[in-house]
C-alpha cells in the first residue's frame, strides 16, 4: 500500500466515521433518555434514503401511507385514552395527528416530484419519515415505558424487523441510489475529494456542534440530561418523560433521516442496509459506553477508518473486524468501569 | 378547620395502597393559604407516601383539592404547572449539572409557558441561600449534604410555587445546618408560600408551623394548632422527650 492508497482509505474511512458519528450520538442519547436500545435507528437511514430516491423518480414514496396508518392508529389511542380517563374528547392536543398527514399527503399527490430542486426534495423526505420517531414512542414505547431495558430491547428488535419488511414491500428489493447534491469535485494533492463527501462531514460536524449547543444552552436540552440523570427529578419539575421521549424519538428519526438522505448519492442503499450501518453505529456507541457522546463520536471515526483499513486487506472479513471491535472495548470498559449508585 | 383565608389544598379520605397492603387510610388534611402545616410521625407512618400521592407520583383514591381545583387523580405535570412543589426526601438532584443549571430546571414550566425572564427569581433564590450563588458553577453532586438541601429547596422555589412540600427536610443534616434551614422555612411564610411540612424532626417542626397532624400507621391520631400540639402530653412523650432544653435553642431562630 503506497501512501496515495492509504490517504484514500482515510478520507472513505472519515466519511463513513462521520454517519456512524450521526447514528451514534443518537443511540447514546435514545438510551440515557428512555432505555431504549434503537436497533430500529438503521431503518430511518434506509427508508430517507429509498423516499428520496422515490421523490426523485417522481413516485410518492411508500413511507407516506405509512405515516398516514400510524398516524390514524395514534389518534385512535389518544381517543381510547381520553375515553378510558374521562377526559374531554376533542382534538386538543393532537390536531396535528390528524392535520399533518393530510396536508402532507395533499401537497405530494400535487406536487411534480421529480422535478423539484434537490434541496427541496430532501426536505420533503425529511418531513415524511422524521414524524415517525416520535408516532413510533407514542404507540410503541410509551405504553411499556417503564419495562425492563431486556424487554424494551426485545421490542426494539420486533420494530426492526417490521419495519425491513415494510421497506421491501414499499421499496422494492432492487437497491437505489440518489443524485447527488453537487457535481463539484476538489483536488487536493494526489487526493480527489467528492462534493457528497465535503457534504457529509461538514453535515455532521454542523449536527454535532448544533447537538452539543442544544444540551449544554438550552432549557428544554437540559431537560433531556436531566432526565437522563434523575428520571423522578425531571418529572418534579414538570418535565414529563413522555415528552422527553417524544422529542429524543423526534431527534434520533431526524439524524437517522438525515445520515440516509446523505449516503444515498455515495452508496447504494437497499431496504434491508439500514440496519449494518446501525450496527456499526452501535459498536460506536459501546465504545462510549452508551453514556459519553464524546467517546462515542470518537469510536465512530475509529470505527469508520477501521472499516476502510480492513476492506483493502481483507475485504471478505471487514466487517467481521468492526465487529470484533466490540470485544477489546467491552473488556477494556468492563475492567476500568466503576459502578457507581447516586446516593 | 384550620384555616383562615380558605385553604390551599384541602384532602378528604385519601387512601394510597401498595398492592394489598393499605399504607395510607381516609387521611384528611388541609393546608390554609400562607399557612406552615406539618405532618410529624414516627418511620413508617405514611408521611412520605402521603406526599407521592398529593403530587401523583402515586395512585390514590380520595379528594384532592388544589387551589380549589378538584383532582380526582393527581397528574405530577398538571400539579407541578398549576403551582405544588415537593422536595423529595432524597432531594433527586441532578448531578452531573451545575447549581445553576439545576435552578433554571426548576423554572422549566414557568419557562414551558412562555415565561423568559427568569433571573430575577433566581436572584431570590440567591438571596436566601447565598451559599449557593458562591457554588453556582459547581456540580450538584460535589455539594455537602446541607448544601444539597439548600439547592432542593432553591430549586423548588425557582417554580414560584403556592404550595412547598417539604419530606424530612432534617433527613441527614447537622444540627445547625438544620436550624438554618427551618428558620428559612419559617422565613418563606412571609413571602406568601403555603407549606407542607412532613418530619420526624417534630420539635423542630412544631416551634416552625401554624398546624399540626400527627400522622400514625396510616391515619391521623391526633391534629392541633402546633402551639397546643407542643404542649400536648402525649406528643411530649411520644416525639419530643422532656428536659431537651438545648434541642429547643437549636429549634429557634
Amino acid at each position: 500500500m503506497d501512501f496515495q492508497i492509504a490517504l484514500f482509505l482515510v478520507q472513505d474511512g472519515a466519511t463513513n466515521g462521520a454517519i456512524y458519528a450521526m447514528l451514534a450520538l443518537a443511540l447514546v442519547l435514545v438510551f440515557s433518555v428512555t432505555r431504549v436500545i434503537f436497533i430500529p435507528q438503521g431503518e430511518f437511514v434506509a427508508y430517507g434514503a429509498l423516499t428520496l430516491a422515490s421523490l426523485q423518480s417522481g413516485q410518492i414514496p411508500g413511507t407516506l401511507w405509512l405515516l398516514v396508518v400510524v398516524s390514524t392508529i395514534a389518534v385512535l389511542a389518544e381517543l381510547w385514552r381520553c375515553w378510558r380517563n374521562g377526559l374531554p374528547i376533542g382534538l386538543h392536543g393532537f390536531g396535528w395527528l390528524v392535520g399533518y398527514p393530510l396536508i402532507l399527503a395533499l401537497l405530494l399527490w400535487y406536487l411534480p416530484l421529480a422535478s423539484l430542486p434537490a434541496f427541496v426534495q430532501v426536505l420533503v423526505a425529511l418531513a415524511v419519515v422524521v414524524p415517525l420517531g416520535p408516532l413510533m414512542y407514542r404507540l410503541v414505547y410509551q405504553p411499556i415505558a417503564e419495562a425492563s431495558v431486556l424487554i424494551l430491547l426485545i421490542v426494539s428488535v420486533a420494530i426492526h424487523v417490521v419495519l425491513v419488511g415494510l421497506g421491501l414491500l414499499f421499496f422494492g428489493a432492487e437497491g437505489l441510489r440518489t443524485a447527488p447534491f453537487t457535481d463539484a469535485s476538489f483536488e487536493m494533492g494526489p487526493l480527489l475529494i467528492n462534493g457528497q463527501q465535503v457534504w457529509v462531514i461538514l453535515v455532521s460536524i454542523g449536527l454535532i456542534v448544533g447537538l452539543w449547543r442544544f444540551f449544554s444552552r438550552t432549557l428544554y436540552g437540559k431537560a433531556l440530561r436531566a432526565t437522563a440523570m434523575n428520571r423522578t427529578g425531571a418529572r418534579l419539575m414538570g418535565f414529563s418523560p413522555v415528552f422527553a421521549g417524544k422529542l429524543t424519538f423526534l431527534l434520533a428519526a431526524f439524524i437517522g433521516t438525515l445520515s440516509g438522505v446523505l449516503i444515498a448519492p455515495i452508496t447504494t442503499i437497499y431496504y434491508d442496509t439500514g440496519f449494518l450501518i446501525g450496527l456499526k453505529g452501535f459498536v460506536a456507541a459501546i465504545v462510549g459506553g452508551l453514556i459519553s457522546f464524546p467517546i462515542a463520536a470518537a469510536g465512530a471515526v475509529l470505527v469508520g477508518l477501521l472499516e476502510s483499513f480492513a476492506s483493502f486487506y481483507a475485504s471478505a472479513y471487514k466487517e467481521v473486524i468492526v465487529f470484533t471491535l466490540i470485544i477489546p472495548v467491552l473488556l477494556w470498559r468492563s475492567l476500568t468501569s466503576h459502578h457507581i449508585e447516586e446516593e | 378547620m384550620n384555616s383562615q383565608v380558605g385553604p390551599i389544598l384541602e384532602v378528604r379520605d385519601l387512601s394510597v395502597a401498595y398492592g394489598k397492603v393499605e399504607a395510607l387510610g381516609s387521611v384528611s388534611i388541609c393546608v390554609g393559604k400562607g399557612q406552615i402545616v406539618t405532618v410529624i410521625g414516627p418511620n413508617g407512618a405514611g408521611k412520605t407516601t402521603l406526599l407521592s400521592a398529593l403530587i401523583g407520583l402515586l395512585g390514590s383514591r380520595g379528594e384532592v383539592y388544589f387551589d380549589s381545583h378538584l383532582e380526582k387523580t393527581p397528574d405530577v405535570e398538571r400539579m407541578v404547572a398549576n403551582g405544588m412543589v415537593l422536595v423529595p426526601e432524597k432531594r433527586e438532584l441532578f448531578g452531573g449539572m451545575s447549581v445553576q443549571d439545576n435552578l433554571q430546571l426548576g423554572a422549566f414550566h414557568r419557562y414551558r409557558r412562555g415565561e423568559r425572564h427568569l433571573q430575577r427569581a433566581m436572584d431570590e433564590v440567591y438571596d436566601i441561600f447565598p451559599r449557593l450563588k458562591e457554588r453556582r458553577r459547581q456540580l450538584a453532586a460535589t455539594l455537602s449534604g446541607g448544601e444539597r438541601q439548600m439547592l432542593a429547596v432553591g430549586r423548588a422555589l425557582m417554580a414560584g410555587p403556592k404550595l412547598l412540600m417539604l419530606d424530612e427536610p432534617s433527613l441527614g443534616l447537622a444540627p445547625m445546618i438544620t436550624r438554618e434551614i427551618f428558620c428559612i422555612i419559617g422565613r418563606l411564610r412571609e413571602s406568601g408560600v403555603s407549606i407542607l411540612l412532613v418530619e420526624q424532626n417534630a420539635r423542630a417542626a412544631l416551634a416552625v408551623a401554624d398546624y399540626g397532624y400527627v400522622l400514625e400507621t396510616g391515619e391521623v391520631a391526633m391534629q392541633g394548632e402546633a402551639s397546643q400540639l407542643r404542649d400536648d402530653p402525649r406528643v411530649i412523650e411520644t416525639y419530643l422527650g422532656l428536659g431537651k432544653k438545648h434541642q429547643d435553642r437549636l429549634a429557634a431562630c
